[in-house]
Protein backbone atom coordinates (compact mmCIF):
# COMPACT_ATOMS: atom_id res chain seq x y z
CA UNK A 1 0.00 0.00 0.00
CA UNK A 2 1.85 3.16 -0.87
CA UNK A 3 0.68 6.94 -1.04
CA UNK A 4 -0.67 6.55 -3.95
CA UNK A 5 -3.09 4.35 -3.19
CA UNK A 6 -3.97 6.18 0.39
CA UNK A 7 -4.59 9.41 -1.84
CA UNK A 8 -6.86 7.79 -3.64
CA UNK A 9 -9.12 5.92 -0.99
CA UNK A 10 -8.55 9.20 1.13
CA UNK A 11 -10.30 10.95 -1.49
CA UNK A 12 -13.35 8.22 -1.99
CA UNK A 13 -13.35 8.03 1.60
CA UNK A 14 -14.40 11.87 1.85
CA UNK A 15 -16.37 11.66 -1.23
CA UNK A 16 -18.27 9.48 0.24
CA UNK A 17 -18.03 10.51 3.73
CA UNK A 18 -19.21 14.16 2.67
CA UNK A 19 -22.92 13.05 1.02
CA UNK A 20 -23.41 10.78 4.24
CA UNK A 21 -22.72 13.83 6.52
CA UNK A 22 -25.45 15.59 4.22
CA UNK A 23 -28.02 12.48 4.68
CA UNK A 24 -26.88 12.39 8.74
CA UNK A 25 -27.97 16.54 8.91
CA UNK A 26 -31.26 15.77 6.82
CA UNK A 27 -32.20 12.87 9.37
CA UNK A 28 -31.23 14.47 12.47
CA UNK A 29 -33.29 17.46 10.85
CA UNK A 30 -36.66 15.53 10.34
CA UNK A 31 -36.21 13.33 13.75
CA UNK A 32 -35.59 16.69 15.80
CA UNK A 33 -38.65 18.64 14.00
CA UNK A 34 -40.89 15.52 13.74
CA UNK A 35 -39.72 12.68 15.49
CA UNK A 36 -40.08 10.86 12.82
CA UNK A 37 -36.74 8.88 11.89
CA UNK A 38 -36.69 8.88 7.73
CA UNK A 39 -36.03 5.45 7.40
CA UNK A 40 -37.30 6.45 3.32
CA UNK A 41 -34.43 9.15 3.37
CA UNK A 42 -32.34 6.97 1.08
CA UNK A 43 -35.04 6.53 -1.76
CA UNK A 44 -34.82 10.24 -2.36
CA UNK A 45 -31.21 9.49 -3.29
CA UNK A 46 -31.79 6.60 -5.22
CA UNK A 47 -34.32 7.90 -6.91
CA UNK A 48 -32.52 10.98 -7.78
CA UNK A 49 -29.77 8.89 -8.99
CA UNK A 50 -31.75 6.50 -11.32
CA UNK A 51 -33.58 9.80 -12.77
CA UNK A 52 -30.84 11.03 -13.61
CA UNK A 53 -29.44 7.50 -15.20
CA UNK A 54 -32.64 7.40 -17.27
CA UNK A 55 -32.83 10.73 -18.35
CA UNK A 56 -29.12 10.32 -19.82
CA UNK A 57 -29.47 7.01 -21.47
CA UNK A 58 -32.59 7.83 -22.86
CA UNK A 59 -35.11 5.42 -20.97
CA UNK A 60 -38.52 6.57 -20.07
CA UNK A 61 -39.29 8.75 -16.89
CA UNK A 62 -41.76 7.14 -14.65
CA UNK A 63 -41.17 8.60 -11.47
CA UNK A 64 -43.65 11.92 -12.44
CA UNK A 65 -46.78 9.34 -11.97
CA UNK A 66 -45.94 8.38 -8.86
CA UNK A 67 -45.39 12.40 -7.67
CA UNK A 68 -48.57 13.10 -9.32
CA UNK A 69 -50.46 10.23 -8.36
CA UNK A 70 -49.21 11.15 -4.09
CA UNK A 71 -49.94 15.11 -5.40
CA UNK A 72 -53.62 14.04 -6.28
CA UNK A 73 -54.03 11.50 -3.25
CA UNK A 74 -52.83 15.05 -1.10
CA UNK A 75 -55.01 17.08 -2.13
CA UNK A 76 -58.47 15.23 -2.51
CA UNK A 77 -57.11 14.32 1.42
CA UNK A 78 -57.11 18.36 2.16
CA UNK A 79 -59.93 18.80 0.06
CA UNK A 80 -62.07 16.16 2.13
CA UNK A 81 -60.53 17.84 5.53
CA UNK A 82 -61.88 21.31 4.53
CA UNK A 83 -65.51 19.56 3.77
CA UNK A 84 -65.37 17.84 6.81
CA UNK A 85 -65.11 21.10 8.83
CA UNK A 86 -67.97 22.80 6.98
CA UNK A 87 -65.67 25.57 5.56
CA UNK A 88 -64.27 26.38 9.07
CA UNK A 89 -60.87 25.05 8.49
CA UNK A 90 -58.85 27.26 5.62
CA UNK A 91 -57.79 25.57 2.52
CA UNK A 92 -54.15 24.69 3.42
CA UNK A 93 -51.40 26.38 1.76
CA UNK A 94 -48.95 24.24 -0.53
CA UNK A 95 -50.50 21.23 -1.13
CA UNK A 96 -52.23 22.80 -4.74
CA UNK A 97 -48.67 24.29 -5.84
CA UNK A 98 -47.22 20.92 -5.34
CA UNK A 99 -49.97 19.57 -7.69
CA UNK A 100 -49.03 22.02 -10.31
CA UNK A 101 -45.90 21.35 -9.92
CA UNK A 102 -45.89 17.34 -9.92
CA UNK A 103 -48.34 18.00 -13.26
CA UNK A 104 -45.54 19.92 -14.91
CA UNK A 105 -43.00 17.77 -14.07
CA UNK A 106 -44.68 15.07 -15.48
CA UNK A 107 -45.76 16.70 -18.39
CA UNK A 108 -42.08 17.76 -19.32
CA UNK A 109 -40.45 13.99 -18.71
CA UNK A 110 -42.35 13.17 -21.56
CA UNK A 111 -42.01 15.64 -24.10
CA UNK A 112 -38.81 16.79 -23.50
CA UNK A 113 -36.05 14.81 -25.47
CA UNK A 114 -34.68 14.04 -21.97
CA UNK A 115 -31.09 12.93 -23.44
CA UNK A 116 -30.64 16.09 -25.21
CA UNK A 117 -31.37 19.01 -22.62
CA UNK A 118 -28.15 18.53 -21.04
CA UNK A 119 -26.64 17.96 -17.79
CA UNK A 120 -27.95 21.16 -15.74
CA UNK A 121 -31.21 20.87 -16.96
CA UNK A 122 -31.27 17.12 -16.19
CA UNK A 123 -30.64 18.07 -12.78
CA UNK A 124 -33.11 21.00 -12.84
CA UNK A 125 -35.81 18.38 -13.63
CA UNK A 126 -34.64 15.85 -10.89
CA UNK A 127 -34.72 18.01 -8.05
CA UNK A 128 -38.21 19.33 -9.43
CA UNK A 129 -39.21 15.29 -9.76
CA UNK A 130 -38.09 14.27 -6.40
CA UNK A 131 -38.74 17.19 -4.39
CA UNK A 132 -42.00 17.58 -3.74
CA UNK A 133 -42.29 13.69 -2.75
CA UNK A 134 -40.81 14.70 0.64
CA UNK A 135 -43.74 17.18 1.30
CA UNK A 136 -46.18 14.98 -0.20
CA UNK A 137 -45.32 11.58 1.58
CA UNK A 138 -45.74 13.45 4.91
CA UNK A 139 -48.74 15.55 3.90
CA UNK A 140 -50.11 11.70 3.12
CA UNK A 141 -48.71 9.05 5.45
CA UNK A 142 -47.41 11.52 8.49
CA UNK A 143 -49.41 13.92 8.93
CA UNK A 144 -52.47 12.56 10.28
CA UNK A 145 -50.84 10.62 12.93
CA UNK A 146 -47.86 13.51 13.79
CA UNK A 147 -48.88 13.50 17.09
CA UNK A 148 -48.86 9.62 17.44
CA UNK A 149 -46.21 7.67 19.63
CA UNK A 150 -42.89 7.75 17.76
CA UNK A 151 -42.91 3.57 17.79
CA UNK A 152 -46.08 3.81 15.53
CA UNK A 153 -44.46 6.43 13.62
CA UNK A 154 -40.86 4.25 13.27
CA UNK A 155 -43.46 1.62 11.81
CA UNK A 156 -45.30 3.86 9.00
CA UNK A 157 -42.05 5.11 8.17
CA UNK A 158 -40.37 1.54 7.82
CA UNK A 159 -43.88 0.52 5.52
CA UNK A 160 -43.42 3.60 3.56
CA UNK A 161 -39.75 2.85 2.81
CA UNK A 162 -41.10 -0.90 1.73
CA UNK A 163 -43.28 0.52 -0.53
CA UNK A 164 -41.00 3.18 -2.13
CA UNK A 165 -38.56 0.48 -2.95
CA UNK A 166 -41.13 -1.80 -4.31
CA UNK A 167 -42.41 1.24 -6.74
CA UNK A 168 -38.39 2.10 -7.63
CA UNK A 169 -38.66 -1.64 -8.97
CA UNK A 170 -41.59 -1.09 -10.64
CA UNK A 171 -40.37 2.26 -12.06
CA UNK A 172 -36.48 1.86 -12.83
CA UNK A 173 -36.12 -1.89 -13.52
CA UNK A 174 -33.74 -3.76 -11.69
CA UNK A 175 -30.96 -2.64 -13.76
CA UNK A 176 -28.49 -0.60 -11.87
CA UNK A 177 -27.69 3.42 -13.67
CA UNK A 178 -24.89 5.61 -13.12
CA UNK A 179 -24.01 9.01 -14.83
CA UNK A 180 -21.72 10.93 -16.64
CA UNK A 181 -19.39 12.74 -14.43
CA UNK A 182 -20.23 16.67 -14.37
CA UNK A 183 -16.59 17.08 -15.57
CA UNK A 184 -14.17 14.54 -16.40
CA UNK A 185 -11.00 17.42 -15.49
CA UNK A 186 -8.39 15.81 -12.94
CA UNK A 187 -5.75 17.89 -10.53
CA UNK A 188 -2.19 16.80 -9.83
CA UNK A 189 -1.38 17.96 -6.50
CA UNK A 190 1.58 16.55 -5.25
CA UNK A 191 1.41 12.78 -5.48
CA UNK A 192 -2.13 12.14 -5.84
CA UNK A 193 -4.99 12.83 -8.54
CA UNK A 194 -7.80 14.09 -7.47
CA UNK A 195 -10.51 14.02 -9.54
CA UNK A 196 -13.17 16.75 -10.57
CA UNK A 197 -15.81 15.39 -9.25
CA UNK A 198 -14.61 14.85 -5.85
CA UNK A 199 -14.31 18.03 -5.41
CA UNK A 200 -17.46 18.31 -7.25
CA UNK A 201 -18.94 16.91 -4.06
CA UNK A 202 -16.90 18.69 -1.68
CA UNK A 203 -17.75 22.06 -2.92
CA UNK A 204 -21.74 21.47 -3.36
CA UNK A 205 -21.72 19.79 0.37
CA UNK A 206 -19.81 22.88 2.02
CA UNK A 207 -22.35 25.41 -0.21
CA UNK A 208 -25.67 23.20 0.99
CA UNK A 209 -24.15 23.38 4.51
CA UNK A 210 -23.34 26.83 4.58
CA UNK A 211 -27.31 27.83 3.13
CA UNK A 212 -28.61 25.18 5.92
CA UNK A 213 -26.45 27.60 8.38
CA UNK A 214 -27.36 30.85 6.96
CA UNK A 215 -31.72 29.36 6.85
CA UNK A 216 -31.63 27.95 10.30
CA UNK A 217 -29.61 31.23 11.63
CA UNK A 218 -30.91 33.74 10.04
CA UNK A 219 -33.90 33.09 8.70
CA UNK A 220 -37.76 33.60 10.29
CA UNK A 221 -38.52 30.12 9.11
CA UNK A 222 -35.11 28.42 9.90
CA UNK A 223 -35.69 29.40 13.48
CA UNK A 224 -39.34 28.38 13.50
CA UNK A 225 -38.23 24.98 12.18
CA UNK A 226 -35.63 24.83 15.10
CA UNK A 227 -38.21 26.16 17.53
CA UNK A 228 -40.64 23.17 16.88
CA UNK A 229 -37.38 20.93 17.04
CA UNK A 230 -36.39 22.73 20.65
CA UNK A 231 -40.05 22.93 21.97
CA UNK A 232 -43.04 21.35 20.07
CA UNK A 233 -45.21 22.99 22.49
CA UNK A 234 -43.88 26.27 22.60
CA UNK A 235 -43.58 26.47 19.44
CA UNK A 236 -47.37 25.74 18.75
CA UNK A 237 -48.20 28.20 21.16
CA UNK A 238 -46.48 31.23 19.54
CA UNK A 239 -48.22 29.78 16.23
CA UNK A 240 -45.73 27.68 14.34
CA UNK A 241 -47.99 25.13 13.01
CA UNK A 242 -46.42 21.67 12.90
CA UNK A 243 -47.68 20.59 9.74
CA UNK A 244 -45.99 23.02 8.64
CA UNK A 245 -43.35 22.67 10.27
CA UNK A 246 -43.65 18.69 9.29
CA UNK A 247 -43.90 19.29 5.47
CA UNK A 248 -40.90 21.88 5.72
CA UNK A 249 -38.23 19.34 7.15
CA UNK A 250 -39.45 16.61 5.08
CA UNK A 251 -39.50 19.12 1.79
CA UNK A 252 -35.86 19.97 3.21
CA UNK A 253 -34.69 16.23 3.46
CA UNK A 254 -35.78 15.80 0.14
CA UNK A 255 -34.04 18.06 -1.05
CA UNK A 256 -30.77 17.08 0.94
CA UNK A 257 -31.38 13.45 -0.32
CA UNK A 258 -31.71 15.04 -4.36
CA UNK A 259 -28.72 16.60 -4.60
CA UNK A 260 -26.89 14.15 -2.98
CA UNK A 261 -27.75 11.10 -5.27
CA UNK A 262 -27.18 13.59 -8.12
CA UNK A 263 -23.55 14.09 -6.51
CA UNK A 264 -22.80 10.38 -6.17
CA UNK A 265 -24.65 9.34 -9.14
CA UNK A 266 -21.63 9.67 -11.43
CA UNK A 267 -19.08 8.05 -8.78
CA UNK A 268 -21.26 4.55 -7.51
CA UNK A 269 -23.32 2.36 -9.66
CA UNK A 270 -27.15 3.00 -7.52
CA UNK A 271 -29.99 0.40 -7.80
CA UNK A 272 -33.50 0.95 -6.74
CA UNK A 273 -32.63 -0.18 -3.34
CA UNK A 274 -29.23 1.23 -3.02
CA UNK A 275 -31.06 4.07 -0.83
CA UNK A 276 -31.33 2.24 2.44
CA UNK A 277 -27.77 1.47 2.88
CA UNK A 278 -26.08 4.56 1.61
CA UNK A 279 -28.78 6.52 4.34
CA UNK A 280 -28.12 3.95 6.84
CA UNK A 281 -24.83 5.19 6.72
CA UNK A 282 -25.87 8.48 7.42
CA UNK A 283 -27.93 7.42 10.21
CA UNK A 284 -24.88 5.74 11.77
CA UNK A 285 -23.14 9.54 12.03
CA UNK A 286 -26.25 10.96 13.07
CA UNK A 287 -26.62 7.95 15.73
CA UNK A 288 -22.84 8.84 16.82
CA UNK A 289 -23.98 12.70 17.23
CA UNK A 290 -26.54 11.31 19.42
CA UNK A 291 -29.37 12.38 16.66
CA UNK A 292 -28.51 15.93 17.83
CA UNK A 293 -25.18 17.19 17.77
CA UNK A 294 -24.41 18.00 14.11
CA UNK A 295 -20.66 18.87 14.05
CA UNK A 296 -20.09 15.30 15.57
CA UNK A 297 -22.36 13.52 13.43
CA UNK A 298 -20.56 15.30 10.57
CA UNK A 299 -17.26 13.87 11.69
CA UNK A 300 -18.67 10.43 12.41
CA UNK A 301 -20.35 10.29 8.65
CA UNK A 302 -16.46 11.54 7.45
CA UNK A 303 -15.24 8.44 9.74
CA UNK A 304 -17.39 6.17 8.23
CA UNK A 305 -17.12 7.23 4.50
CA UNK A 306 -13.07 6.05 5.10
CA UNK A 307 -13.65 3.73 6.61
CA UNK A 308 -15.83 2.03 4.12
CA UNK A 309 -12.94 3.38 1.56
CA UNK A 310 -10.74 1.70 3.55
CA UNK A 311 -12.06 -1.56 4.26
CA UNK A 312 -13.06 -1.81 0.48
CA UNK A 313 -9.74 -2.15 -0.46
CA UNK A 314 -8.44 -4.39 2.10
CA UNK A 315 -11.67 -6.77 2.35
CA UNK A 316 -14.16 -6.08 0.29
CA UNK A 317 -16.76 -8.48 0.78
CA UNK A 318 -16.69 -7.43 4.44
CA UNK A 319 -17.09 -3.47 4.28
CA UNK A 320 -20.67 -3.13 5.11
CA UNK A 321 -19.77 -5.47 8.42
CA UNK A 322 -16.85 -3.22 8.48
CA UNK A 323 -18.35 0.07 9.01
CA UNK A 324 -21.43 -1.55 10.96
CA UNK A 325 -19.32 -3.15 13.16
CA UNK A 326 -17.88 -0.14 14.18
CA UNK A 327 -20.91 1.16 15.40
CA UNK A 328 -20.83 -1.13 18.70
CA UNK A 329 -18.56 0.39 20.32
CA UNK A 330 -19.76 3.94 19.54
CA UNK A 331 -23.25 2.85 21.15
CA UNK A 332 -21.22 1.09 23.98
CA UNK A 333 -19.14 4.57 24.82
CA UNK A 334 -22.37 6.46 23.98
CA UNK A 335 -24.64 4.43 26.80
CA UNK A 336 -21.72 4.63 28.86
CA UNK A 337 -20.87 8.20 29.11
CA UNK A 338 -24.79 9.13 28.68
CA UNK A 339 -25.66 11.02 31.71
CA UNK A 340 -29.87 11.48 32.19
CA UNK A 341 -30.33 15.09 30.75
CA UNK A 342 -33.02 16.56 33.13
CA UNK A 343 -36.02 18.24 30.38
CA UNK A 344 -36.09 21.46 30.11
CA UNK A 345 -37.88 22.46 34.21
CA UNK B 1 -73.22 33.02 44.39
CA UNK B 2 -74.90 35.85 42.15
CA UNK B 3 -72.15 36.72 39.49
CA UNK B 4 -71.49 40.71 39.01
CA UNK B 5 -72.93 41.83 35.24
CA UNK B 6 -69.91 42.87 33.91
CA UNK B 7 -70.28 46.36 33.10
CA UNK B 8 -68.06 45.61 29.60
CA UNK B 9 -68.97 42.59 27.20
CA UNK B 10 -66.45 39.73 27.96
CA UNK B 11 -63.80 39.04 25.45
CA UNK B 12 -63.66 35.25 26.75
CA UNK B 13 -66.97 33.63 27.91
CA UNK B 14 -66.81 30.19 28.73
CA UNK B 15 -70.00 28.33 29.00
CA UNK B 16 -70.75 24.50 30.37
CA UNK B 17 -66.98 24.09 30.10
CA UNK B 18 -66.50 20.33 30.72
CA UNK B 19 -63.11 18.67 29.87
CA UNK B 20 -62.69 14.36 30.53
CA UNK B 21 -59.68 12.62 30.90
CA UNK B 22 -61.23 8.79 29.49
CA UNK B 23 -63.91 8.31 32.59
CA UNK B 24 -63.17 10.73 34.85
CA UNK B 25 -63.64 14.86 34.41
CA UNK B 26 -61.55 17.10 35.37
CA UNK B 27 -63.42 19.84 34.54
CA UNK B 28 -67.21 19.89 35.21
CA UNK B 29 -69.22 22.26 33.76
CA UNK B 30 -67.58 25.57 34.36
CA UNK B 31 -69.15 29.05 33.32
CA UNK B 32 -66.50 32.23 33.44
CA UNK B 33 -65.76 35.20 31.61
CA UNK B 34 -63.05 38.06 31.16
CA UNK B 35 -63.94 41.17 30.41
CA UNK B 36 -61.91 43.40 27.85
CA UNK B 37 -59.27 45.13 29.73
CA UNK B 38 -59.63 42.61 32.93
CA UNK B 39 -58.12 40.49 35.00
CA UNK B 40 -59.81 37.46 36.20
CA UNK B 41 -58.31 34.95 38.37
CA UNK B 42 -58.66 31.34 39.08
CA UNK B 43 -57.26 30.38 42.37
CA UNK B 44 -57.60 27.12 43.98
CA UNK B 45 -55.96 24.21 45.40
CA UNK B 46 -53.52 21.67 43.12
CA UNK B 47 -55.55 18.97 41.60
CA UNK B 48 -58.46 21.28 41.27
CA UNK B 49 -58.28 21.18 37.10
CA UNK B 50 -56.93 24.84 36.82
CA UNK B 51 -54.14 24.20 34.36
CA UNK B 52 -56.74 21.44 32.54
CA UNK B 53 -58.98 24.42 32.21
CA UNK B 54 -56.85 26.50 30.76
CA UNK B 55 -55.13 23.92 28.69
CA UNK B 56 -58.64 23.51 26.87
CA UNK B 57 -59.05 26.97 26.71
CA UNK B 58 -56.32 26.80 24.73
CA UNK B 59 -57.19 23.99 22.60
CA UNK B 60 -54.55 21.78 23.78
CA UNK B 61 -57.05 19.43 24.73
CA UNK B 62 -60.71 18.58 23.58
CA UNK B 63 -63.05 19.71 25.22
CA UNK B 64 -67.28 19.87 25.45
CA UNK B 65 -68.75 23.21 25.79
CA UNK B 66 -68.98 26.56 24.20
CA UNK B 67 -66.07 28.64 24.23
CA UNK B 68 -66.92 32.28 22.75
CA UNK B 69 -64.02 34.54 21.82
CA UNK B 70 -65.25 38.41 21.19
CA UNK B 71 -68.77 37.26 20.00
CA UNK B 72 -67.40 34.10 18.01
CA UNK B 73 -68.49 31.13 19.30
CA UNK B 74 -66.84 28.23 18.97
CA UNK B 75 -66.60 24.06 20.56
CA UNK B 76 -63.44 22.54 21.48
CA UNK B 77 -61.21 24.98 19.29
CA UNK B 78 -57.77 24.43 17.98
CA UNK B 79 -54.52 25.82 19.48
CA UNK B 80 -54.56 27.85 15.73
CA UNK B 81 -58.15 28.92 15.96
CA UNK B 82 -57.13 30.48 19.23
CA UNK B 83 -53.98 32.26 18.25
CA UNK B 84 -55.36 33.22 15.75
CA UNK B 85 -58.47 34.56 18.20
CA UNK B 86 -55.50 36.36 20.01
CA UNK B 87 -54.99 34.53 22.95
CA UNK B 88 -51.29 33.63 24.59
CA UNK B 89 -50.99 31.15 27.02
CA UNK B 90 -48.08 31.03 29.00
CA UNK B 91 -47.75 27.33 30.48
CA UNK B 92 -46.96 26.59 33.68
CA UNK B 93 -43.54 25.00 32.18
CA UNK B 94 -43.28 27.98 30.45
CA UNK B 95 -42.34 25.96 27.08
CA UNK B 96 -38.71 28.17 26.16
CA UNK B 97 -36.74 27.40 23.15
CA UNK B 98 -34.25 26.64 25.94
CA UNK B 99 -31.09 26.58 23.15
CA UNK B 100 -31.56 29.23 21.52
CA UNK B 101 -31.13 33.17 22.27
CA UNK B 102 -32.92 35.12 24.40
CA UNK B 103 -33.80 37.51 21.42
CA UNK B 104 -35.06 34.01 19.48
CA UNK B 105 -37.23 33.14 21.71
CA UNK B 106 -38.91 37.27 21.21
CA UNK B 107 -38.87 37.26 17.58
CA UNK B 108 -40.57 33.81 17.44
CA UNK B 109 -42.85 35.25 19.93
CA UNK B 110 -44.44 37.11 16.95
CA UNK B 111 -44.42 34.43 14.67
CA UNK B 112 -48.30 34.30 14.30
CA UNK B 113 -48.53 38.08 12.77
CA UNK B 114 -45.65 37.79 10.84
CA UNK B 115 -47.96 38.34 7.49
CA UNK B 116 -49.48 40.65 9.87
CA UNK B 117 -48.93 44.26 7.51
CA UNK B 118 -49.76 46.04 10.61
CA UNK B 119 -46.96 44.18 12.47
CA UNK B 120 -44.09 45.57 13.46
CA UNK B 121 -41.85 43.30 14.88
CA UNK B 122 -38.74 45.76 15.67
CA UNK B 123 -41.34 47.67 17.67
CA UNK B 124 -42.79 45.07 19.52
CA UNK B 125 -39.72 44.09 20.46
CA UNK B 126 -38.20 47.63 21.48
CA UNK B 127 -41.65 47.82 23.89
CA UNK B 128 -40.85 44.12 25.16
CA UNK B 129 -37.51 45.38 26.44
CA UNK B 130 -38.48 48.38 27.65
CA UNK B 131 -41.22 47.28 29.63
CA UNK B 132 -38.25 43.82 30.79
CA UNK B 133 -34.85 45.77 30.63
CA UNK B 134 -33.57 42.38 32.16
CA UNK B 135 -34.44 40.65 29.00
CA UNK B 136 -32.30 43.35 26.65
CA UNK B 137 -29.43 42.89 29.36
CA UNK B 138 -29.44 39.30 28.44
CA UNK B 139 -30.80 39.10 24.64
CA UNK B 140 -27.59 37.04 23.38
CA UNK B 141 -28.20 34.39 26.08
CA UNK B 142 -29.48 31.16 26.22
CA UNK B 143 -32.92 30.44 27.56
CA UNK B 144 -32.07 27.85 28.92
CA UNK B 145 -29.34 29.58 30.87
CA UNK B 146 -31.95 32.17 32.49
CA UNK B 147 -32.97 32.25 36.12
CA UNK B 148 -36.20 31.40 37.10
CA UNK B 149 -37.58 34.84 37.34
CA UNK B 150 -35.83 35.78 33.91
CA UNK B 151 -37.58 32.92 32.22
CA UNK B 152 -41.03 33.93 33.70
CA UNK B 153 -40.04 37.56 32.32
CA UNK B 154 -38.96 35.52 29.17
CA UNK B 155 -42.07 33.48 28.73
CA UNK B 156 -44.39 37.05 29.52
CA UNK B 157 -42.24 38.96 26.76
CA UNK B 158 -42.64 36.33 24.28
CA UNK B 159 -46.24 35.84 24.71
CA UNK B 160 -46.51 39.89 24.54
CA UNK B 161 -44.51 39.54 21.46
CA UNK B 162 -47.66 38.68 19.65
CA UNK B 163 -49.74 41.50 20.91
CA UNK B 164 -52.54 39.33 22.14
CA UNK B 165 -55.71 40.43 23.42
CA UNK B 166 -55.77 37.84 26.13
CA UNK B 167 -53.17 36.49 28.17
CA UNK B 168 -53.64 33.25 29.67
CA UNK B 169 -51.32 32.65 32.85
CA UNK B 170 -50.62 29.53 33.95
CA UNK B 171 -48.95 29.66 37.94
CA UNK B 172 -46.26 32.78 36.60
CA UNK B 173 -45.02 32.56 40.37
CA UNK B 174 -45.26 29.23 40.40
CA UNK B 175 -41.23 28.14 41.76
CA UNK B 176 -40.02 31.90 42.13
CA UNK B 177 -38.54 33.64 44.78
CA UNK B 178 -40.57 35.91 47.13
CA UNK B 179 -39.31 38.74 45.88
CA UNK B 180 -39.22 37.78 42.17
CA UNK B 181 -43.00 36.72 42.72
CA UNK B 182 -43.05 40.34 43.57
CA UNK B 183 -41.91 41.56 40.54
CA UNK B 184 -44.65 38.93 38.18
CA UNK B 185 -47.37 40.32 40.15
CA UNK B 186 -45.95 44.23 40.10
CA UNK B 187 -45.96 43.28 35.87
CA UNK B 188 -49.35 41.81 35.85
CA UNK B 189 -50.91 45.15 37.18
CA UNK B 190 -48.86 46.51 34.72
CA UNK B 191 -50.08 44.48 31.42
CA UNK B 192 -53.70 45.48 33.11
CA UNK B 193 -52.90 48.97 32.88
CA UNK B 194 -51.98 49.23 29.01
CA UNK B 195 -54.97 47.58 28.12
CA UNK B 196 -53.91 43.73 28.16
CA UNK B 197 -57.04 41.74 29.48
CA UNK B 198 -55.62 38.65 31.76
CA UNK B 199 -56.96 35.30 32.81
CA UNK B 200 -54.70 33.93 35.78
CA UNK B 201 -54.35 31.11 37.17
CA UNK B 202 -52.59 30.62 40.42
CA UNK B 203 -52.25 29.11 43.75
CA UNK B 204 -51.06 31.67 45.66
CA UNK B 205 -53.98 33.14 46.30
CA UNK B 206 -53.34 36.45 48.60
CA UNK B 207 -51.67 37.91 45.91
CA UNK B 208 -54.11 37.16 42.87
CA UNK B 209 -57.01 38.08 44.86
CA UNK B 210 -55.12 41.60 45.08
CA UNK B 211 -54.08 41.64 41.39
CA UNK B 212 -57.97 40.82 40.23
CA UNK B 213 -61.04 42.23 39.29
CA UNK B 214 -62.90 39.65 39.64
CA UNK B 215 -62.73 35.68 40.90
CA UNK B 216 -63.31 32.17 40.63
CA UNK B 217 -62.77 29.88 43.00
CA UNK B 218 -61.72 25.85 41.62
CA UNK B 219 -62.11 22.73 44.01
CA UNK B 220 -62.60 19.18 42.31
CA UNK B 221 -63.17 20.71 39.07
CA UNK B 222 -65.99 22.59 39.78
CA UNK B 223 -66.41 26.83 39.98
CA UNK B 224 -67.17 26.76 44.10
CA UNK B 225 -67.19 30.25 44.36
CA UNK B 226 -67.21 33.50 42.96
CA UNK B 227 -67.38 37.09 42.76
CA UNK B 228 -65.20 40.48 43.13
CA UNK B 229 -61.73 39.52 43.85
CA UNK B 230 -62.04 42.27 46.78
CA UNK B 231 -65.00 40.55 48.14
CA UNK B 232 -63.72 37.43 48.10
CA UNK B 233 -60.40 38.11 49.54
CA UNK B 234 -62.70 39.14 53.04
CA UNK B 235 -65.48 36.33 52.56
CA UNK B 236 -64.45 33.95 55.77
CA UNK B 237 -64.86 31.19 53.51
CA UNK B 238 -62.09 31.84 51.67
CA UNK B 239 -60.09 33.75 54.39
CA UNK B 240 -60.01 30.32 56.49
CA UNK B 241 -59.68 28.11 53.32
CA UNK B 242 -56.89 29.82 51.24
CA UNK B 243 -55.91 32.53 52.90
CA UNK B 244 -56.48 32.24 56.71
CA UNK B 245 -53.83 29.93 57.88
CA UNK B 246 -51.35 32.19 56.80
CA UNK B 247 -47.72 30.59 57.00
CA UNK B 248 -44.58 32.47 57.34
CA UNK B 249 -43.77 31.63 53.80
CA UNK B 250 -46.80 32.92 52.61
CA UNK B 251 -46.97 36.32 53.91
CA UNK B 252 -43.00 36.74 52.81
CA UNK B 253 -44.88 35.74 48.97
CA UNK B 254 -47.05 38.59 49.06
CA UNK B 255 -45.18 41.15 51.52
Amino acid sequence: MNMQIVMLLGQDGVTNGAVYALLALSIMLVFSVTRILLIPQGEFVAFAALTMAAMQSGRAVQLGWLVFALAVVATLMDAAKVWRSKGREPWPHGTLGLLAVAALALVLTKVLPLDRIGMFAQALLTIALVVPLGPLLYRVFFQAIAAAHSLVLLIVSIAVHVALVGTGLLMFGPEGGKTEPFSDAFFEIGPAMIASQTLWVIAATLALMGGLWVFFGKTLYGRALQATAVNRLGAELVGISPDLAGRASFTLAAAIGVLSGILIAPITTIYYDSGFIISLKGFVGAIIGGLTSFPVAALGALFIGQAEAFSTFWASSYKEVIVFTLLLPVLVWRSLAHTRVEDEE
Amino acid sequence: MTALAPTTPPLLSVRDLSVSYGPIEAVSGISLDVPEGHIATVIGPNGAGKTTLLSALMGILPSRGAITVDGVETSSPTIARMIAAGIALVPEQRALFATMTVEDNLVLGGFRRHRDPHYDADETLRDVYGRFPRLWERHRQLAGTLSGGERQMLALGRALMGKPRLLMLDEPSLGLAPLVVRDVFQIIAELKRTGVSILLVEQNARAALKVADHAYVLELGRVAMEGPAAELADDPRIVAAYLGKTSRHQEMLTA
